[in-house]
């Protein structure tokens, strides 16, 4: 029984892995053609088989009406922090006195899938103001160019949970 | 010749445009390594989105492909900024006198 459940989850990685490949190779190309749908298929197909345990966009996804509603949110979310945050730094570069207090702070995430800590530090990293320097099992090491609490939990509800709020429900 | 989407196209230009000069500022105004790359790869995210936005407006039949071309820069640039700064700080580049806290390098000096 475990067995015939992992040959399952790794036959679904396959196909999820060879849908998304497909679906941006599609998305490269423009049109659908048969020649174009025959190399696709074929070049999608191989890479799928020959690394099976790769992250795709869907890996560990939870396909629930909850998990899409939180996802667009996250992207309601993060596009209005990065345009804030932008601002933000922009304001800073531009002022003469060039108000800066960097620092290096550390954060803990309650997330325990790859995926979802994967998309958490990168959400980190694409908001200007903050950057992920290292990562260590739950805990994440963040650049902060105008550090508002030095402590952990401090710095975890100002710069981790926003994010954490949606991811936890899309990938857990 | 002119429309409301040409309009719109070149005003998401501009504001690409202001915000990579701003991003170009950051890299010559920061300190240290760390800010240089806070401002010169996070600034330039939403400039090049702005841009990429901007030319699908003026030329909607490569707009799936710009959309490809954002989905990429979203993957790729925070690994890349992320790998530079860890580098940096592996090799231990010094951090600007502003520093407040360095958390990371006291949990190494902790550790056996």
């Amino acid at each position: 029984m475990a067995a015939n459940s992992e040959t399952l989850t790794r036959t679904r990685r396959i196909v999820v892995m060879f849908a998304t490949l497909l679906l941006f190779w599609f998305m490269l190309m423009g049109r659908v053609t048969a020649d174009a749908l025959i190399v696709g298929v074929i070049v999608s197909l191989a890479i799928a088989l020959l690394f099976p345990s790769g992250l795709s966009f869907f890996t560990e996804f939870r396909a629930t009406p909850a998990a899409f509603v939180a996802g667009v949110r996250y992207y309601g979310l993060f596009f209005k922090e990065l345009v804030k945050s932008n601002l933000r730094l922009a304001a800073i570069v531009l002022s003469p006195s060039l108000p800066i207090k960097p620092g290096i702070v550390k954060v803990r995430t309650r997330l325990k899938s790859r995926m979802g800590r994967l998309m958490l530090a990168n959400s980190i990293s694409l908001t200007p103001g903050t950057l992920t320097v290292e990562m260590e099992g739950e805990w994440l090491y963040v650049h902060w160019v105008s550090v508002g609490s030095t402590d952990v939990e401090g710095a975890t509800a100002e710069i981790v949970a926003g994010f954490e709020r949606y991811l936890e429900v899309i990938y857990g | 010749m002119f429309s409301l989407l040409y309009l719109l196209g070149a005003i998401l230009l501009v504001g690409g445009a202001a915000f990579l000069l701003s991003g170009g500022i950051g890299l010559v105004r920061m300190p240290d390594a760390y800010n240089r790359i806070q401002a010169g790869t996070k600034a330039t995210t939403l400039g090049t989105l702005l841009t990429l936005a901007g030319i699908a407006c003026l030329r909607p039949d490569w707009a799936l492909k710009l959309l490809l071309i954002g989905l990429f820069l979203l993957f790729t640039n925070p690994l890349s900024s992320q790998v530079l700064a860890r580098a940096a700080h592996r090799i231990g580049v010094k951090q600007a006198p502003q520093t407040v806290i360095d958390r990371l390098e006291q949990d190494l000096g902790e550790k056996p």
